[in-house]
């Protein structure tokens, strides 16, 4: 039997400034009828590439510099215009964007089945309707008429379903579908859309970085690096006994419900720094922070035509945890929960509606945060952001990041001994003393979180709050990084407040787990037992959205 | 019924500007060196006649009483009196408005034509010849000082090819205006079916209205151009050819109509623009519109004609940019609501 | 702490060797600069000494671009304007981009009441056709060419308020920002060094496509008689000045002092678009 898609020792070049640069070598594989292939791999490994190359779609300045794609048999290459929609189709990431932001959900479904044929000016409304109704949009008759501003991220993904589905394609490429999105969010679009797909025998090409998420929804994969197609197997072999190093690696840096952290690199640690700081002793008492009673309530914008204001937004509603000395902390939620701002809150970028932070024995809410830079807790308390790029100035080296406390807060004036510190921190958080003169764009992403890491334990911080530092990172970057802030943690005895949406991560660095739902705390325990025997219901979900790849799970395909 | 309170709330944040219009035009004057008195009353005036002035212009109150009766006279369509001719100048910048307007108008669609076609078609073939034409013309238009530009086309068109009627007023001494109902020349001659006072209005107008296009050309096909661009590697514009919409739906309905917001956003800045190279082409043209009476009145030292002009030309602006916004409102669902 | 120099360098030989354009533009400036420096020195004759007998004479060997009305010889004069015509813009510029960019950031970066209040001051002065609202000032200020830059300057305002603002708004929350508010940095210190450095290459566009502009404003006002007086030697005044013999077929009394003018507007718009490029090379139109 032929396979649906068959991509033939594909290889695509780019036209950039400095030359052409192939960004697939060589890449072959198959979808069969009904089969759902994933597209497995990290940033830069060509996975998006040739997804885009077989519907035709590929950015202006790549070519095909060899191979061939077919499809039913035939040659696709340059064929794909009359097949779109019809044929073949696609669904993108960040789906507000990928809606016309002026036309109605319906107008554009309705574009759709109309350009096809498939309904004409009296029932394509009806249609399009139904439609949405498949895809188990409340009320389809109203949201006919929203505008994709007005409907949230995972709605905006399900009319997008809705339009690749419109014409009964044969092929399904989705990119990454649900990137961006909240994990139950996530499971609801993926659960529907293996459901809509199966139904109508419909082969799916599903690109992921996430390797839960490939194992959950996929029946083969196939794993990139590169440029190129290092392994491909079906799902259960693939896991269980991964063939390339790289698969290998890959596996073992995605963390499971039972992985241990030095599991990530297969034991293979980090060699630790070669500085080893004096562990200090910090007298002071065993409660380092106490947050009471915290509230933060945002001004709604309303259309106060009559003088009625709306309520105030409250992203944090009275909530209360305490931090041991020592201790570390994972604060879990989903987008919106309020964990960000009560971490920004604690680390004094942000003033409370009311309650209190009492930190070492003193309540650092006294001090509005457009002051607390000269207080002197300000070194005590210190942060790292999820995004590591955003997070460093363009303009400045990175020597020039970790050497900023160290002037500011420490007061060292000396350059020879801001060198030398800012050689030793950078040592401590594993950056080659090389790149500090280095600006952001000339550093890889591990590195740049590397920099943040060092400005952040530049003061030597009692409690250091951890926003998201890994969710931007590939995997294998993660692994890394993880390993890096356990290390740190140990070494220079700081507490942390470790602030992420994805519990398996939180499990592996914390000791205990609050988790926050609409700005409330709905569970508090230890990692172990939130994960594994979640109690409040808010929480079985959260826990149960999570894609796994246990092997003992997986379907035998 | 909700677009019509989006529309109504557009209208009601034009207020602030208006009153900052007026407030900024009163300002002006009062803050004359020396006593405004005397500028008022002009240079022949006698003490007495300035006394007089004074009393009349209430300048012996506080500044905010002033500006109250300034108010209060603006409300009764008082702009004051016109030194150079004693005739109230609400009436005489009213008789020569239409003028001023028919020939803006003019060079805006003129340009518009020609302009946005080509920013679209520019962005549709990026490296073609249409895309470097438009380049040129991008980079070239909004170099030309329009007065310069004006005098040029009259030397080739009027002095050395003869083509073009003698570049003075709107409608050559040989013909009798139309009857008046718009003001606008033209119209009003083919409203009256004088058919060869339209032809004679329209060869009057051409040269400055090219004059004035040229200058506006450029503003508007650079944003054409970059909005066209960016809304054709926009991600909604992938995702329609990814479900197999075909191109002209694609290039018109999807990209052309998201691309005509920061457009039509550009057009209230081009028309501010043409409001103030006007002055300059109806001097060059010697048109009998408000920007030559301006300049009339600035060599007279016509403060009130002057400053009735400044506010007549500002509210002018208000009342296009709120135009402009209820368009945008009414094209993009998003603005004036929260999400 | 210092800004990387080598990285905009080698952009800039990039962007120079990828657009001749702009090239021509940086040349064009650089011999404006030194017609305005030494401009007098060079010129043939005295731009303001007249000569009846001469008067009207097309161009030749011994007048380049002819002469006038009054016999002056148009080559001088084109040539020592340059140094009215250019400190007029340069000077009005800076004016505006220094008040438009301090009360722009300080929009941006505190919001509230300061941004509300510096937010309804440019959006009146923009609320006027701006070269509308410029004539309204020079005629009541005085005609005078230090009211031409005070004007010139008013309406360039908001253009800075606008660009400070927005580039200040966008980072006023990014990551660095932070980062360096955890690092002890005080607001001002935030706004000084992290702030205004990244807000600069925008804010050079804008000085640089303003200049033109201002130029052109400036040659207009004089256009109708406002701001410089004859018989200095400025393009706009020896464009009009040309503008009653153009129907006679005097050609050349404008043609020169009005080219001039086009020149300097499109070489600081070169400029511009080339800067533009090297600030941010996707939003290339």
């Amino acid at each position: 039997m032929t396979p649906l898609l068959k991509v033939e020792n594909l290889s695509i070049a780019f036209r950039t400034r400095n030359g052409e640069v192939t960004a697939l070598h060589d890449v072959s594989f198959e979808v069969g009828a009904g089969e759902v292939v994933g597209v497995v791999g990290e940033s830069g490994s060509g996975k998006s590439v040739s997804a885009y190359t077989t519907i035709g779609l590929l950015d202006q300045a790549g070519r095909v510099a060899g191979g061939s794609v077919s499809y039913d048999g035939k040659p696709l290459l340059g064929q794909q215009r009359p097949l779109r929609g019809r044929e073949i189709s696609m669904i993108f990431q960040n789906p507000r964007a990928a809606l016309n932001p002026i036309m109605t959900v319906g107008q554009q479904l309705s574009d759709v089945l109309k350009r096809h044929a498939l309904a004409g000016r009296t029932d394509a409304k009806s249609k399009a309707i139904d439609l949405l109704r498949q895809v188990q949009i409340n009320d389809p008759e109203e949201r006919y008429n929203a505008y994709p501003f007005e409907l949230s991220g995972g709605m905006c993904q399900r009319v997008m379903i809705a339009l690749a589905l419109a014409c009964s394609p044969r092929l399904l490429i989705a990119d990454e579908p649900t990137t961006g999105l909240d994990v139950t969010t996530q499971k609801t679009t993926m659960d529907l859309m293996r459901e809509l797909t199966r139904a109508r025998g419909m082969s799916v090409v599903l690109i992921t970085h996430d390797l839960g998420m490939a194992a959950e929804y996929c029946d083969r994969i196939v794993v990139m690096e590169k440029g190129r197609v290092v392994e491909s197997a079906p799902v259960r072999q693939l896991f269980t006994a991964p063939r390339h190093p790289y698969t290998q690696k890959l596996i073992a840096a995605s963390p499971g419900p039972d992985s241990r952290l030095e599991d990530l690199t297969r034991g293979q640690l980090e060699a630790p720094a070669k500085i080893t700081p004096t562990p200090q002793n910090r007298p002071g008492p065993d409660r380092l922070l106490e947050v009471v009673n915290l509230v933060k309530e945002f001004p709604r914008r309303g259309t106060g035509f009559f003088g009625r204001k709306p309520a105030p937004f409250r992203a944090v509603d009275g909530i209360s945890f305490e931090l041991r000395r020592g201790e570390s902390l994972g604060l879990v939620g989903e987008s919106g929960c309020g964990k960000s701002t009560t971490s920004s809150i604690i680390a004094r970028l942000q003033d409370a509606t009311s309650g209190s932070v009492i930190f070492d024995g003193h309540d650092i809410l006294h001090h509005p945060a457009q002051r607390f830079a000269k207080m002197p807790q300000r070194g005590q308390v210190q942060m790292v952001f999820q995004d590591s790029h955003d997070s460093l100035d363009p303009r400045w080296s990175a020597a020039d990041v970790i050497a900023q406390p160290l002037r500011r807060i420490m007061g060292m004036k000396d350059a020879g001994e801001l060198s030398r510190r800012t050689a030793m921190l950078a040592e401590m958080v594993g950056l080659p003393g090389e790149l500090l003169s280095r600006y952001p764009h000339q550093l890889s992403g591990g590195q740049k979180a590397r920099v943040n890491i060092a400005r952040a334990i530049a003061t030597d911080p009692l409690l250091l709050i951890l926003d998201e530092p890994t969710s931007a990172l590939d995997v294998s970057v993660q692994a890394v990084v993880l390993q890096l802030l356990d290390r740190l943690r140990r070494e220079l005895g700081m507490s942390y407040i470790f602030v992420s949406h994805d519990l398996n991560v939180v499990r592996l660095l914390c000791e205990r787990t609050i988790v926050m739902n609409r700005g409330k705390i709905v569970e508090e325990g230890s990692a172990e037992q939130v994960l594994h025997a979640p109690r409040d219901p808010y929480t079985q979900k959260l826990v149960a959205a999570i894609p796994h790849f246990e092997p003992e799970k997986l379907r035998v395909s | 019924m909700e677009k019509l309170s989006r529309i109504f709330g557009r209208i009601v944040q034009a207020v602030p500007p208006v009153f900052g219009v007026i407030l900024i035009t009163f300002l002006l004057t009062r803050a004359l060196p020396g006593d405004p008195a005397v500028f008022f009353a002009g240079l022949m005036a006698d003490e007495d006649t300035i006394a007089q002035i004074r009393a009349e212009l209430g300048l012996d109150h506080s500044l905010p009483v002033q500006f109250l009766y300034y108010l209060r006279d603006l409300l009764h369509g008082d702009l004051g009196n016109s030194l150079s001719t004693g005739r109230p100048v609400l009436t005489e910048l009213m008789s020569r408005l239409p003028a001023s307007l028919e020939l803006t108008l003019a060079g805006l669609l003129l340009s518009m034509a020609i302009a946005i076609p080509l920013g679209v078609l520019a962005a549709t073939r990026p490296g073609s010849w249409v895309d470097h034409l438009c380049r040129v013309l991008v980079t070239a238009g909004v170099s030309l000082p329009t007065f310069f530009t004006g005098l040029f086309l009259i030397y080739i068109f009027y002095y050395l090819l003869g083509w073009a009627p003698s570049p003075l007023g709107r409608l050559d001494f040989l013909y009798l205006s139309p009857p008046q109902v718009t003001g606008f020349y033209s119209i009003d001659a083919a409203l009256a079916g004088d058919w060869e006072v339209f032809w004679a209005s329209l060869r009057q107008m051409i040269l400055p209205a090219i004059t004035l296009s040229l200058f506006a050309l450029a503003p508007i096909a650079r944003m054409t151009r970059a909005a066209m661009l960016a809304a054709l590697s926009g991600e909604y514009v992938r995702t329609a050819r990814a479900n197999g919409l075909g191109g002209a739906r694609v290039i018109w309905v999807y990209a052309f109509r998201n691309a005509a917001l920061p457009v039509l956003t550009t057009l209230g800045m081009v028309f501010s623009f043409l409001l103030g190279a006007n002055v300059l082409v109806e001097k060059v043209f010697s048109w009998p519109g408000i920007g030559s009476y301006a300049i009339g009145a600035l060599v007279a030292s016509d403060y009130a004609a002057v400053q009735g002009f400044v506010l007549c030309m500002a509210l002018l602006f208000v009342v296009v940019n709120l135009f402009i916004d209820v368009v945008l409102t009414l094209i993009d669902p998003r603005i004036g609501l929260e999400s | 702490m210092a800004a990387t120099l080598a990285a905009p360098l080698t952009r800039l030989r990039y962007t120079l060797s990828g657009n001749p354009l702009t090239a021509v533009g940086f040349g064009l400036f650089a011999l404006m600069i030194f017609l305005a420096l030494f401009g007098p020195a060079i010129a043939p004759y005295d731009p303001l000494a007249t000569r009846a007998v001469n008067a009207l004479q097309p161009p030749s060997w011994a007048h380049p671009f002819g002469t006038d009305h009054l016999g002056r010889d148009v080559f001088s004069r084109v040539i020592v304007a340059t140094r009215l015509d250019l400190g007029i813009a340069l000077s009005a510029v800076a004016l505006s981009f220094v008040i438009g960019s301090a009360l722009g950031c300080l929009a941006g970066f505190f919001g509230g009441w300061a941004d509300r209040i510096i937010g309804r001051m440019s959006d009146t002065i923009m609320a006027f056709p701006l070269f509308v609202l410029a004539m309204g000032v020079v005629a009541t200020m005085g005609n005078t060419v230090e009211n031409v830059i005070y004007a010139t300057a008013v309406i360039n305002l908001p253009f800075y308020i606008r660009v400070a603002r927005a580039e200040v708004a966008v980072r006023r929350n990014a990551g660095y920002v932070q980062a360096a508010r955890l690092s002890g940095s005080s607001s001002l210190r935030i706004l000084a060094t992290q702030l205004f450095p990244n807000v600069l290459p925008p804010m050079m566009v804008q000085i640089s496509l303003n200049l033109g502009w201002a130029i052109l404003n400036a040659a207009g006002l004089s256009f109708i008689g406002l701001g410089v007086r004859p018989p200095s030697a400025e393009w706009g005044i020896m464009v009009a000045e040309g503008a009653s013999y153009i129907i006679s077929g005097e050609w050349w009394l404008a043609l020169f002092p009005g080219t001039a003018l086009m020149l300097a507007v499109f070489c600081f718009n070169l400029m511009g678009d080339g800067l533009r490029d090297l600030v941010d090379p996707t939003r290339r139109t």
